[in-house]
């Protein structure tokens, strides 16, 4: 094989079990920064629907993990990224960015953002509404990608390519977020399952 | 407008495995089934972006930035060095933070209870933004090492935790550095979850004089390569038009 100059990426370690004192330090038990990274995904100015999102991250003996941190990136309501290459504006104050740990003593995570819009595939087609999740943990030796879909988009998420493109249509459900509406809040409920039944879908991407 | 680009895949055999017995708890936390592979969209090559306003003036300074009635305790040293991708080019404004523990290996965090004291002078994390040449840097003390519950006498080399985001939610990394010289790296469960030698000495800062600070701080070098990014697009275009 030729030996053309590129260099390799750095390998990745686990997060390991103080992650927090790095990305969530208030989570760590101390008051370092002005402000933490990530406790607001849409703002203040964001339009569309304010929704919740909300679960659990369990491992392969059924037990809730309680030392994960997951970060979420989306689109606003238009279907745009806060970035150069988003495809378009964005309301000021709207990252599309966070940061969320699960609870130390239930495992319990959630998140409170606008739900996003549909945004481009490729190739000509249409992606379903869906906020792209990033997640480590102690014992996870390279952070894990999937996607949270709306169960309450069935329509856009039956043409969504990415879905379709899961060979077994039964590990399709494992990406899409269950409504579970509460005190008039709009809530999804999103589950990860690392191992065993139901395991969820993970991208290499 | 000119579709976007997408970032080469990443090599497996440049990473740990997810199932990796020798570090027990990723054995119930490792997914069984193969990850299904997803040409990158919009969703992929964008990500989240940070600027100065996000971070505060000692936020580098790990001797400084939690110092209540003097300096830390241990080695001070100052880590730098430059976040490339994989064409070496710099990646610029890119958010690095780092977390540790204090001197004699205790992390200051609710939930170690390892016997050795917190240091009331270090909090032990930090962050800054790489600038225009990717290049960053930190000033800090060298962690200790520590014990933890793996196998019974298993020890944590000096190590240094790195979180970095580069330019797309692709290039996504957190990885640890270790110290030059340390005996305890080969022996570590976690470094020994990557399969490549020359991987893990990707790991390691080296000792770096030019960059020490005479009579006051050594230095160590740790360079961070993220994804490459294609810089030709064929007919599988991104996005359709
Ligand atoms: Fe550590």
């Amino acid at each position: 094989m030729t030996d053309l100059p590129y260099l390799k990426e750095t390998p990745s370690q686990t997060a390991g079990p103080y992650v927090h004192i790095g990305l969530s330090p208030g989570a760590a038990g101390f008051d370092i920064y002005d402000h933490e990274l990530g406790h607001d995904i849409a703002g203040p100015n964001a339009k569309g629907q304010r929704i919740r999102v909300e679960g659990l991250v369990i491992d392969g003996t059924g037990s809730p993990i309680k030392d994960v941190m997951l970060e979420a990136w989306q689109a606003n309501a238009a279907g745009h990224y806060a970035h150069a290459q988003g495809g378009g504006p964005v309301e000021d104050g709207f990252r599309g960015w966070g940061r969320v740990i699960t609870d130390f003593a239930t495992g319990e995570w959630g998140f409170d953002t606008v739900k996003p819009g549909q945004v481009p595939g490729r190739n000509g087609t249409t992606q379903a509404p869906h906020i792209s999740l990033w997640l480590v943990a102690r014992g996870i030796n390279l952070g894990l990608h999937t996607r949270l879909y709306f169960e309450d988009e069935a329509d856009a998420n039956a043409a969504d390519p990415v879905l379709n493109g899961i060979e077994w249509a039964s590990r399709r459900p494992t990406l899409i977020a269950r409504r579970a509406d509460r005190d008039g809040h709009v809530i999804y409920r999103f589950d990860i399952r690392i191992q065993g039944d139901a395991e969820t879908v993970f991208f290499e991407i | 407008m000119k579709p976007p680009a997408e970032y080469y895949q990443r090599d497996p055999d440049r990473h740990p495995p997810a199932l990796t017995p020798g570090y027990k708890t990723s054995v119930a936390r490792s997914p069984r089934l193969a990850p299904i592979s997803l040409e990158q969209s919009i969703s992929e090559i964008t990500g989240p972006t940070f600027g100065p306003s996000d971070i505060g003036p000692l936020d580098h300074d790990l001797i400084r930035n939690y110092a209540k009635t003097g300096d830390p305790i241990g080695e001070r040293i100052i880590l730098h060095g430059r976040v490339l991708d994989e064409n070496a080019r710099p990646v610029p404004n890119t958010l690095v933070e780092i977390w540790q523990a204090n001197a004699g290996g205790r992390y200051r965090h609710v939930n170690d209870r390892y016997l050795a004291p917190i240091d009331p002078n270090f909090g032990g994390c930090g962050r800054t933004l790489t600038d225009s040449d990717g290049y960053y840097f930190f000033r800090t003390v060298k962690p200790g090492a520590y014990p933890w519950r793996n196998r019974i006498n298993n020890w944590r080399p000096a190590h240094i935790h790195v979180s970095v985001f580069g330019a797309s939610f692709s290039q996504r990394l957190i990885t640890q550095l270790y110290f030059e010289g340390d005996p305890l790296i080969p022996l570590c469960p976690i470094v020994q979850t990557i399969p490549d030698p020359t991987a893990v000495e990707a790991l390691i800062a080296r000792l770096d004089m030019n960059a020490s600070v005479p009579l006051d701080s050594i230095a160590y070098r740790f360079d961070i390569v993220l994804r490459g990014r294609r810089s030709t697009l064929f007919e599988n275009r991104l996005e359709g038009n």
